[in-house]
């Protein structure tokens, strides 16, 4: 019979890698219901029988982070047969404080001592056997990174579960509060499990609200205990949250006396103290920032990310597979709409998805070292004053950083930041950056229209960065982003080497899921855009049309042209060329030189500064109107293969939604704000729009400066998740 | 009353009392800073917040704001 164990330890207490070496490379990767944390699960190798799940790193079974709510959930309503609770045994207090509450759910359980090697290689000593003893459950030394003790571990916990062997309760607090949780105990054993009993009844003390309304106690009940906490409280002069948290560390302070010796004196500074010195120094930390920050940016997205994924467009998708497809299916006498089909729509699409893979494995695996070693929490540790005044975390500046690059590796990179909200407005702003490939649409207007103005291509970075203070700032004052709780209080793990197999584990593990979930739509997206611009109407029959002014998409661009007639860019060719902005940024010079009957490639013309050829472009703008249109192309929806990313990351088709809309309305009110109220300061009059600009322009401020109503420090339960 | 917020870097601590409720007050108790636990303030970011102390034998990071609610001695 199979039996499922529950990986269950706090962050960076090595349970990744335990767990990649536990199941090998084949594991199942998906997400908790409902929310956006990881869940991945697997077989224990060469052991079918023996599922492994991972839990999110968790720091105390609370009910107020997203990740502990999910995890005590999944122990006490699916209830696996026993738990793996991995403990670093170079930070053996705090790791215990997880596992004090791990063996109150009652589960047959072991505990796995990880990083032995570094304890034995400290010259410090940790007795398994009496810590087993103390704690109430069989204890293995490990060691993850070098793959001693894992699967003996493993194995000893299916035993365990067979047999059903649960750990001993070991008597943790004081007498008082002792004798308050019998008293609920006794009040509660009808109504719940009886294994978890002491579980519910610590909860219950600690007034744990999750708890309080799944039980659904009677009034007596529920009076007849508040009672028992409020006596104790009162003899302990502290509330029952703080007295159950003080009492467990203290039963640990006193455990960890019996059994562990430690060979230096406290205050001595290890390896990582002194790397830590160097780093995070108040002088030396944003130099050594910027150098960091600087060489990821190189690598991935100056040279050989851009070099491999210009390969990859240019050479291995156009020239070795699209023209020897196209040649050969021609030759075979296939009907043009097919051949365009399958070149240009399936193998275009699928090659706009393959050609941001090689940049994003180059960023993964930067992203991954810097996680590895610790630098990250470093990075949020440095970043974070700047950051969260605008609802983001620290974290929040590699995405953007990567996306002045590309926005889709940007939003990719958004990963790494654990507060859901942080990494949802993080995903929400990113591409408000300007991607190299809006480059292109800033260098036609400022060469073309604006006679090379140096102030355009600042302004659109200036404008991206705005773009994104406003929104943060906006945003976080919102409904949906308050409520729940993002305490930065956060470890700052000691560095250690990288290990290579983590490293391309969690490249792989990306890369692989970018392909997967971001490629559907992309491709799909691509199919439906190629279908619209080459196929129209002409002398009533439909046909596949060789010029873009004859196909769908000028029909569409025409009804659709009227939307933008308030932002001062009303013609068809621009509508059409924001919606080719879709597949790709850089598309819209492209398109414009094709519907303005420029001969010739206009992205090359752009790119040589022959702006002169690009004259017709410029007649159908005004200055006005030539800025609006290009705030607005730089901050509404992002291509197709960002929004792809964006849905990867949000997980969810509401979130994505909301982002995608949430772009085109505020590229939509800025447009329009800056139109209107130029062209009224300019001597334009005043209009019924005008008026719409203004009151947009008060509706903007209104959000940006009200009061908010959700204050950081006043959140309760986490909301939207059932207990 | 004193809070961490006042203390100096390179101060060694001892924690009197937690104030405030909720969500980020538990959080400071799980990660191990209780009545009576010893704090070591290590640093300052670069920027001035947050702070970087030792607890319990690990590094934490804590938001100058958050600080305020650790009564020391």
């Amino acid at each position: 019979m199979g039996v499922t164990i529950a990986l269950a330890g706090n962050p960076n207490c090595g349970k990744t890698t335990m767990f990649n070496s536990l199941t090998g490379s084949i594991q199942r990767v998906g997400n908790w219901p409902g929310v956006t944390v990881e869940k991945k699960e697997g077989h224990l190798k060469g052991d079918k029988e023996i599922v492994i799940q991972d839990l999110p790193g968790i720091y105390s079974l609370s009910p107020y982070t997203l990740e502990e709510v999910v995890s005590r959930n999944y122990l006490i309503n699916e209830k696996p047969d026993a738990i793996l609770n991995i403990v670093d045994a170079t930070n053996l207090e705090r790791n215990l404080y997880l596992t004090t509450q791990l063996i109150e759910i009652g589960l047959p359980m072991v505990v796995a001592l990880n990083m032995m090697d570094v304890v034995n290689k400290n010259g410090d000593k940790i007795d398994p056997k009496k810590l087993g003893e103390a704690l109430g459950c069989q204890v293995v030394e490990t060691s993850a990174l070098k793959g001693t003790g894992c699967k003996e571990a493993a194995q000893l916990a299916a035993k365990k579960a067979q047999s059903g062997e649960k750990p001993v309760l070991p008597h943790v607090f004081r007498g008082t509060v002792e004798h308050a949780i019998a008293h609920i105990e006794e009040s509660i054993q009808d109504k719940v499990d009886p294994q978890r009993l002491r579980w519910y009844a610590v909860k219950l003390f600690e007034r744990d609200e999750k708890v309080q309304a799944t039980l659904q106690l009677d009034e007596e009940t529920r009076a007849h205990i508040e009672e028992h906490i409020a006596e104790c409280e009162q003899e302990l002069d502290d509330d029952a949250e703080s007295i159950i948290t003080n009492e467990r560390y203290a039963y640990i302070s006193r455990i960890i006396h019996t059994c562990y010796k430690k060979a230096k004196k406290p205050g001595s500074l290890s390896v990582s103290d002194k790397i830590d010195r160097v780093v995070t120094n108040k002088w030396a930390a944003l130099p050594i920032f910027a150098a960091v920050m600087f060489v990821v940016y190189y690598v991935s997205v100056t040279t050989i990310g851009t070099i491999v994924t210009d390969f990859t467009n240019d050479t291995f998708v156009a020239a070795w597979i699209q023209e020897p497809l196209q040649n050969w299916l021609t030759g075979l006498g296939t009907a043009p709409w097919l051949v365009g089909l399958l070149c240009d729509g399936i193998v275009g699409g699928v090659g706009a998805v393959i050609g941001f893979i090689p940049q994003m494995v180059v960023l993964f695996f930067f992203l991954a070292i810097l996680e590895d070693i610790g630098y990250m929490a470093r990075v949020a540790f440095i970043m974070d004053r700047i950051f969260r005044k605008f609802g983001l975390s620290g974290k929040s500046f590699i995405p953007m950083l990567i996306g002045t690059g590309c926005g889709v590796p940007g939003v990719m990179a958004s990963r790494t930041i654990e507060s859901e909200r942080d990494r949802r407005m993080t995903i929400i702003t990113t591409t408000f950056i300007p991607c190299s490939a809006k480059m292109p649409i800033v260098a036609l207007m400022a060469g073309a229209i604006f006679g090379g103005a140096w102030w355009v291509a600042p302004s659109a970075y200036f404008i991206g960065v705005a773009a994104i203070v406003i929104s943060g700032i906006m945003l976080k004052k919102t409904k949906r982003f308050a409520g729940d709780p993002a305490p930065f209080v956060m470890e700052l793990p000691a560095y250690h080497l990288p290990s290579g197999k983590n490293v391309l584990h969690s490249v792989w593990e990306r890369a692989k899921s970018f392909f997967r979930k971001a490629g559907t739509i992309i491709l799909l997206s691509s199919i439906l855009i190629w279908f619209l611009s080459s196929f129209g109407v002409v002398d009533g029959a439909f046909v596949m049309v060789e010029d873009m002014n004859l196909s769908i998409l000028a029909v569409v661009g025409t009804a659709l042209a009227f939307l933008f007639v308030p932002l001062g860019f009303g013609s068809w060719q621009a509508a059409v060329a924001t919606i080719m902005g879709l597949v790709a940024k850089e598309e819209v010079v492209g398109v414009f030189g094709v519907l303005f009957g420029i001969s010739g490639d206009a992205l090359e013309l752009v790119e040589s500064g022959a702006f002169n050829e690009l004259a017709p472009i410029a007649a159908a703008f005004t200055l006005l109107g030539a800025f609006s249109f290009l705030v607005f192309n730089l901050l509404c929806a992002p291509c197709f293969a960002a929004i792809g990313a964006i849905k990867r990351e949000m997980n969810n088709a509401k979130w994505t939604l909301f982002a995608v809309g949430y772009q085109c309305g505020f590229a939509y009110l800025c447009s329009l704000i800056i139109y209107q109220l130029g062209s009224l300061f300019t001597g334009g009059g005043f209009t019924v729009w005008t008026a719409v600009a203004f009151l947009g322009l008060a509706f903007l401020l209104y959000m940006l400066f009200r009061k908010n109503k959700y204050d950081e420090n006043h959140l309760t339960v986490l909301k939207g998740v059932q207990a | 009353m004193k809070t961490l917020r006042n203390a100096k870097v390179g101060e060694t601590v001892t924690v009197v009392k937690l104030h405030g409720e909720g969500a980020v007050k538990r959080r400071i108790m799980d990660m191990g800073i209780t009545k009576g636990t010893t704090v070591f303030v290590r640093k300052t970011a670069p920027l001035g917040d947050p702070i970087e102390v030792t607890v319990r034998g690990f590094e934490l990071s804590l938001r100058k704001g958050d600080c305020e609610m650790i009564e020391i001695a």
